[in-house]
């Protein structure tokens, strides 16, 4: 009888999960799903506001979204195990946040603030934690990010503390030529939207280019890439930083939709839910983190609706999904199409 | 193709924007009050660390809005409580909030049970231009920052609980006081309370020691604490904050020297505390015992236990019932749901619901009212229940609460 | 009080404040070890294991209202956990070998939420209070102050379990097997050990210990289902502090950890927590892999 080593993957460069459902041989119809992924993922996310159970949580949704999508470009693309997240998720948030409230920029401009406070944020992690590898780089990322988390957490003057940063209120969104009523969330959906969808397409982009290719390559095997030629340090950097910039748009966007931030924002619980978000839905696979958002959003939302024991079964719907379903929702679902001759 | 729905949508919307842009939370208000119920939402934290606490709160809400409805209701409309958890994190409460107000269309607020999420409802409600009573301590939902005209504050703030338990103990106690505070806004606003009522019996200030929130231990800080031997240790901190730190300063013999206080003495901390509580003496917005000599106090119990099983109200509790009652007063003396109204109404309400006199104050709608003093016992208890005796009422005065001038209310 | 001093602090109170780190230590050192263990020998992130901490100390606590006997729960408490740790392995864990890290985290990140959300159910949501057994309550006199006798229990009987865990390690043939696990597990397969007992045993062990840790941390803080949260961080500071998989690390890792938290909450109470964090960033940007930590099956 012999046993599988377990979790040796990780130590050997070889990628963190089994066969991704992407790669392989892929049927015509999925070859042209392929292609069209951004609009596919538009068309979803414009109709989703209508079947979420309230528009609030469809914004939500659209924001974890982009957080695990950020999020899956380093886990899933690049196969680096990130525990610190929050801090850039929570970086973009407050910089959206701060440049509003005490300094009153206009919101889009805000939203510029908040990303590039997070992408300052990852660029300076990152330059320390690129160092470390496996499970390591995953608790450097994790120290780190708890020492963001404080260092926010006492700066109560900007940040509001343990309160929270409130008064990030745009009730309307003067762009040139019209008006926009953030109040409405229909409008408010679809101008977040727009952003995020902006988002996706770069994505989409970025994944297609010759970076997207290396950072696959290093996932697959570390030490060829090197060999091929690759800076796989800086690749890995650039791509830490790349994740961590769509993840600050995204808390600057959740900034301006819940009209304050928490400071949990920044606290590594965060960090996780990007890992369970991105395993739910399928890492590495391009629509699996809206998936994964919607499903732990709508789970938590809907349970805990019914019981208030909801905890319960969120947990065993957790032990489920890695027993029986390890590709995650849309990893499977690929999985079985392409099976199917798709 | 699917961007330029996207787009037309963003269109529409921008229209009917430029139009409203400025009357919009006119308009939230008139949607929700035509006809129907009158929906009351009601965020607490179910789930988490203060799951207890919140029960209670949803307990005795429901006792208020059942006894409104077997009176008759309001115009014949009946009220409804809608319960959302907010699972104690400021952002599910946002979330939960839009949707009791844009899908749930709900007409009053009332709920929160810790700072950060009660000035999170509140931010989200006075945009959208819906009342929200809360039943949470802060000191800050006070002031101009983050008051609004439709923010109204039930609970007792740290500033009067910290201010009536200072001006009890310090003159009786001795005047050497140490500080052990939870280093977060509300750990802060209960150490002034205390530090203001002290100026005045002349106390000194021997360490004043913050700890971070959520410490698992605070052995670390007594030992220090300890060698001062000061007269009175002031405990600013909350929850389950208190009950291991008091747990601790008792194992660490600091009830040999020291007359451990905190300002805000729960109920349930209390029960889970045990007997390390003994002879601590704090703050509290309620106790049950109080209907020994209130008899408001004692209508409010007996209904609890009839609905209850013979339960007691706890003290957040009791906000539960009085925040939502408060709102529902308002509806009557106002006789309209109409928001501006029942503002005014609220403003103008003098009332006793459950523990003697108490009206808002009209700069930030902070509720004048008593805070009583009490001392924890585990012994001579005449039911389980039975966790604390009442030492004192400080009564309802504006006196104790900070200047409208000092929070940054016009005048 | 003598009119030596430090720093501005008198050094009787510096050295009770080294007591009191150590003592702190002492819980630091025994969850550390059994996540440091399970990390080491199965690359397997026990995200439950705060939560075998928390269940430890409800056993415990629970069986003590009945028996009134510290002693037995103190036996029971790490015995029930080390049970239901072998379960675990066997029915949950072990299907998810050789699927990659990622796996048995997020499957132990939801047992532990059942875990958690079972304990409301059976106890409630309010903790159970509980202090000190009757023998062990009181402060002794240190010659340097007053210092509670339960933590110095504490402080004797971690380093007694310590003890007996690092014979039964270096001393039996099981503990040899364990160790060779650590380093190859490959080699330990070749030589016709079945390693999936040894990983069986391993994560009942940890778990074991998580339980252990959970009754004997009980008397200071009662009991509440949320207690296993922040030791959970806890552990993994010391895990990575020490070298994942060494037990030498844990305990060295545990001790200094906690005498950081007491010397932090000397110098900058406010500091304390962000302290052991800002130390784990340390020692993963100088030596990443830990004090102690070497290149065994983690590569």
């Amino acid at each position: 009888m012999s046993a599988p080593v377990p979790g040796h993957a990780l130590a050997q460069g070889t990628p963190l999960a089994a066969p991704r459902p992407g790669s392989g041989r892929t049927g015509r119809w999925l070859a042209l799903a392929s292609r069209h992924r951004v609009a596919l993922t538009l068309a979803f996310l414009v109709v989703f506001p209508w079947v979420a159970p309230y528009q609030a949580l469809a914004v939500n949704i659209l924001v974890l979204g982009l957080y695990a999508l950020g999020f899956n470009l380093l886990f899933g693309y690049t196969g680096l195990l990130s525990f610190g997240h929050a801090a850039f998720l929570g970086g973009g948030a407050y910089g959206c946040g701060i440049a509003i409230v005490h300094y009153g920029l206009h919101p889009v401009l805000a939203l510029v603030a908040g990303t590039l406070l997070a992408t300052f944020i990852a660029a300076a992690m990152g330059v320390l934690a690129i160092r470390t590898r496996g499970i390591y780089f995953a608790m450097t990322t994790l120290a780190l990010s708890m020492c963001v988390y404080y260092a926010f957490y006492r700066a109560e003057a900007f940040t509001g503390g343990e309160n929270g940063l409130r008064g990030i209120n745009v009730p309307v969104l003067t762009l040139p030529g019209f008006l926009l009523d953030l109040l409405d969330p229909v409008v408010k959906y679809y101008a977040v939207l727009a952003v995020v969808g902006g988002a996706v397409w770069l994505f989409s982009r970025l994944l297609s280019s010759p970076f997207g290719a290396a950072l696959k390559a290093i996932r697959e095997n570390e030490g060829r890439a090197q060999a091929c030629g690759y800076d796989v340090r800086r690749m890995k950097l650039v791509a830490f930083v790349i994740s961590g910039a769509l993840c600050g748009l995204a808390g600057a966007l959740q900034a301006i939709h819940l009209s304050i931030v928490p400071i949990e924002t920044m606290h590594y619980a965060t960090s996780g839910q990007a890992v369970m978000m991105a395993l739910l839905g399928g890492m590495g696979t391009f629509f699996g983190p809206f998936i994964g958002a919607a499903t732990f959003s709508l789970l938590q939302d809907g349970l805990s609706t019914l019981t208030s024991h909801w905890q319960l079964f969120v947990g065993a719907i957790f032990i489920a999904f890695v027993l029986f379903l390890p590709l995650g929702i849309w990893g499977e679902v690929l999985a079985r199409l392409r099976r199917a001759g798709w | 193709m699917t961007t330029g729905f996207d787009r037309r949508r963003l269109l529409q919307g921008s229209a009917a924007a430029s139009a409203l842009a400025l009357a919009a939370p006119a308009l939230v208000r008139s949607a929700a009050a035509q006809g129907g119920p009158i929906k009351i939402g009601f965020p607490v934290p179910l789930t988490g660390a203060f799951g207890a606490e919140a029960n209670d709160q949803v307990r005795a809400a429901q006792l208020a809005v059942r006894e409104f409805n077997e009176a008759g209701g309001f115009q014949g409309r009946q009220a409804e409580l809608l319960v959302r958890d907010d699972k104690i994190n400021p952002g599910e409460a946002a979330s939960r909030t839009l949707e009791l107000i844009e899908k749930d269309k709900v007409n009053f607020l009332v709920g929160g049970l810790s700072a950060a999420v009660t000035l999170s409802i509140n931010n989200v409600a006075r945009e959208r231009g819906v009342i929200y009573n809360s039943i949470s301590q802060s000191d800050a939902i006070n002031e101009a920052k983050d008051f609004g005209r439709f923010t109204f504050h039930e609970a007792l703030n740290p500033h009067m609980t910290a201010g009536a338990v200072g001006r009890y103990v310090f003159p009786k106690s001795g005047k050497r006081v140490a500080f052990l505070s939870a280093d977060y806004a509300y750990g802060h606003e209960m150490m002034r309370g205390f530090k203001r009522a002290g100026e005045a019996s002349g106390i000194e200030v021997v360490a004043d020691i913050r700890h971070p929130i959520g410490a698992s231990d605070y052995s670390a800080f007594l030992p220090r604490i300890a060698a001062l031997k000061p007269d009175v240790l002031c405990l600013c901190n909350f929850g389950r904050d208190q009950v291991v730190s008091i747990q601790q300063a008792t194992e660490f013999g600091l009830k040999r020297n020291t007359k451990l206080v905190a300002p805000v003495l729960l109920f349930t901390s209390r029960k889970a505390g045990g007997e390390a509580f003994d002879g601590v003496i704090g703050g509290t917005s309620y106790y049950w015992r109080l209907e020994d000599t209130v008899p408001s106090a004692k209508a409010f119990n007996d209904k609890f236990r009839a609905a209850y099983n013979g339960a007691v109200p706890s003290d957040y509790g009791a906000l539960g019932y009085a925040g939502v009652r408060s709102v529902l007063e308002g509806v009557k003396a106002a006789g309209s749901v109409e928001t501006d109204r029942v503002v005014a109404a609220m403003e103008g309400l003098k009332a006793d619901f459950y523990k003697g006199p108490q009206s808002f104050r009209k700069c930030d709608h902070q509720l004048v009212q008593s805070v009583l003093i009490v001392e924890s016992k585990s012994k001579g208890m005449k039911t389980p229940d039975d966790v604390f005796t009442i030492l004192g009422t400080e009564g309802p005065d504006e006196r104790f609460l900070r200047g409208c001038d000092e929070l940054g209310h016009k005048a | 009080m003598t009119d030596l001093s430090l720093g501005g602090f008198p050094l009787d109170l510096l050295a009770l404040q080294l007591v009191t780190g150590i003592a702190l230590g002492a819980i630091y050192v025994l969850v550390g070890i059994g996540l440091s263990l399970i990390f080491g020998l199965m690359n397997v992130v026990n995200f439950a294991h705060g939560a075998f901490f928390m269940v430890g100390a409800y056993v415990g606590v629970f069986l003590y209202g009945y028996t009134g006997s510290f002693w037995l729960s103190l036996v029971a408490a790490p015995l029930a956990m080390g049970l239901l740790g072998l379960a675990v392995e066997r029915v949950l864990v072990r299907p998810l070998y050789g699927r990659g890290i990622d796996d048995p985290l997020l499957l132990t990140f939801g047992l532990s939420y059942c875990m958690v959300e079972s304990v409301r159910i059976a106890f409630g949501l309010t903790g159970l209070p509980f202090g000190a057994p009757p023998d062990l309550r009181g402060a002794v006199d240190l010659g340097i102050g007053y210092f509670p006798l339960y933590r110095l229990f504490l402080i004797a009987f971690s380093l007694t379990v310590v003890g007996a865990l690092w014979l039964f390690i270096e001393r039996t043939s099981f503990g040899l097997v364990i160790r060779a696990g650590a380093r190859d597990p490959q080699i330990v397969q070749v030589l016709g050990i079945e390693i999936s007992k040894v990983w069986l045993a391993v994560f009942g062990l940890g778990c074991a210990l998580a339980g252990l840790a959970g009754i004997l941390a009980a008397p200071l803080q009662g009991v509440t289902p949320e207690m296993g949260i922040p030791v959970l961080a806890e552990a993994f500071v010391v895990t990575v502090v020490g070298g994942m998989g060494s037990l030498a690390g844990a305990v060295l890792a545990g001790l200094l950890v906690g005498i950081v938290v007491a010397m932090t909450s000397l110098v900058a109470p406010d500091m304390t927590k962000m302290a052991i964090f800002a130390l784990m960033a340390l020692v993963l940007l100088v030596r990443p892999r830990g004090l102690l930590g070497r290149a065994g099956a983690l590569g």
